[in-house]
């Protein structure tokens, strides 16, 4: 078993009187992937912030890599790599100077650490005199993963990468995720992308600033304990009202092209509701039960959610 | 008639084609969806049927004008929506429906009834005084996207609009639009998400600059024999990619 590279104990921070984050605890070990994910404004930039020693909390302890947030943060700093959600390279410089400029800053080249950005800065090499402001969203993401390398940290704290990068690049962007994990490299990251949450080691869902659970991808999906079955039809937006307004469902949502639609009365079956949808003029109904997904889980969490 | 047509639409920046030949059309109350890869050309493309850059040849029409003539025609007829959300953070949700009523021309004595009724519909009655800047992200989605369609457009350009958004926020938002398009408003809007794909009547795939998929969902599943639309966008894009090199 690995030993914790990451720990945080009761982790408070308040923004005025808006709790940003209460009572977070949770460890990372070294060398896992591990997950954040949780809707907007749950607190997952400020949880980054703090461990990358940016922000400070209201209470609570955290280290990294057995340094305190606080007291020894500039140890830290020289052994994490930090991609924040917005885009924050030098625009006005070119990639290569941008590359240049965050390895001479940690004391390092280029060169000495090539073979940790290698596989992703030969993709953008070609665009290397291009400012940086110019790139595409795909090929700045590569850059900041870049910058975030260049001085080899032990830690890597990724704050929605992919935010705006279309699926091609995104997958392009895991795989070389996976490819720094082999290397010995811690990674937390955050997404919006259920997708990508099911590729971590382990996950937290965030929610209003605390945890409400961490376990691994396989784990999490079996407390959706309700029967779920996929339902399709040929008006599957007035589907979504009709299946919405009958007794003994718990929840249904557009899932691409199914909606997800969760039971809580035991005794609903398949048969029973494809029946009052066709009575309710519905055609072309297919409804079959599946399994849960990462995106299920969150959404069940969600739905339960006070909005304000 | 259609709301949205374009013949062999292009658009070149020097040697570049950013749009190259497309030629499509968008119906009355249809989702159209509008997806490529990052730099395929979907904003440039946009642009141009915005009436915010001008086409290098082909031609088209967005609610009836001429996207080459009558660009400041198809402005007042459209409303667009961005992922940076063209609210203003300093005025409340009432004046922010206020001052865009104000610039689409809708009359002075319609503003009032017309705010009230669209606040009370999506339940921000009680907070009409609140900054925007106070509101949570979903909650400026939806007004952002409920300005856009204030004044009664013909067709509603999104760019991106659940960009970064979680799946719960990302799901209230289809419903809006989906309700918006059973009101006859077309809707033209590109996304990341390949869910979202499938939510769309009809959806293109732009490739560097051209149009490489035009059909509904389910039947580019068929034709490409994917399980999701996730695996059709995968197949066209990464093609193109092998070319570009």
């Amino acid at each position: 078993m690995n030993k914790s590279i990451v720990e945080v104990s009761l982790i408070e921070r308040k923004y005025k009187k808006v709790a940003a984050l209460s009572s977070v605890s949770f460890d990372v070990l070294g060398g896992e992937l591990f997950g954040i994910i949780g809707p907007d404004g749950a607190g997952k930039t400020t949880l980054f912030r703090i461990l990358a020693t940016l922000l400070l909390a209201d209470s609570g302890t955290a280290s990294v890599c057995g340094f305190d947030v606080v007291k020894d943060y500039r140890a830290i700093r020289n052994r994490i790599g930090y991609m924040p959600g917005k885009f924050s390279l030098y625009q006005d410089l070119t990639v290569e100077e941008n590359l240049a400029f965050f390895a001479t800053v940690f004391n390092t080249t280029i060169e000495e650490n090539y073979h940790l950005v290698r596989d992703i800065y030969v993709q953008i090499e070609p665009f290397k005199k291009r400012r940086a402001g110019a790139l595409s969203g795909g090929m700045k993401q590569k850059l900041a993963l870049c910058c975030a390398l260049i001085h080899k940290p032990e830690v890597l704290f990724l704050d929605e990468p992919t935010t705006g990068v279309d699926p091609v690049s995104r997958k392009e962007f895991w795989e070389m995720l996976g490819k720094l994990k082999r290397e010995g490299i811690t990674i937390i990251v955050s997404t919006p992308y259920m997708d990508e949450a099911e590729k971590c080691d382990r996950i937290a869902l965030i929610q209003n600033g605390s945890f409400l659970t961490i376990d691994t991808p396989e784990k999490i999906v079996t407390r959706f304990t309700l029967p779920l079955c996929a339902v399709r039809g040929d008006s599957m937006f007035g589907l979504l009202k009709d299946i919405r307004s009958y007794p003994g469902i718990h929840s249904c949502f557009p899932f691409g092209n199914a909606h997800h639609v969760a039971f809580s009365d035991p005794l609903l079956t398949p048969a029973v509701l494809a029946r009052y949808l066709e009575d309710r003029g519905h055609s072309g109904i297919d409804i079959t039960m599946i399994k849960a997904d990462i995106e299920d889980c969150f959404m069940n969490l969600a739905s339960t959610e006070v909005r304000p | 008639m259609s709301v949205i047509e374009t013949e062999d639409l292009t658009k070149m920046y020097g040697d570049f084609t950013a749009v190259d030949h497309i030629s499509f059309s968008v119906e009355r109350g249809e989702i159209f969806g509008f997806l490529g890869a990052n730099g395929a050309g979907k904003t440039t493309a946009m642009r141009m049927l915005c009436g915010l850059s001008r086409a290098t040849s082909g031609k088209g029409t967005v609610a009836g004008f001429d996207i080459n003539r009558d660009v400041e025609k198809i402005k007042r007829s459209i409303g667009y929506m961005s992922q940076k959300f063209s609210l203003y953070e300093d005025l409340t949700i009432r004046e922010n429906l206020r001052l865009y009523a104000g610039i689409y021309g809708i009359r002075e004595k319609d503003i009032a009834p017309r705010t009230d009724a669209l606040l009370s519909e999506l339940g921000f009655l009680a907070e009409k005084n609140t900054l925007v800047k106070a509101l949570p992200l979903g909650w400026k989605q939806k007004l952002s996207f409920s300005v856009a369609i204030f004044h009664a457009p013909k067709i509603v350009f999104l760019d991106e609009p659940t960009g970064g958004v979680d799946p719960a926020t990302r799901r209230q938002f289809w419903e809006l639009i989906y309700a918006a398009a059973d009101s006859g408003i077309s809707v033209f809007a590109t996304t990341h998400y390949m869910d979202e794909a499938e939510y769309c009547s009809r959806v293109s795939i732009m490739v560097d600059g051209r149009i490489e998929a035009l059909d509904t969902p389910s039947n580019l599943r068929e034709r490409y024999q994917c399980g999701t639309m996730d695996e059709v966008f995968h197949q066209l894009a990464r093609k193109a990619k092998r070319g570009a090199d």
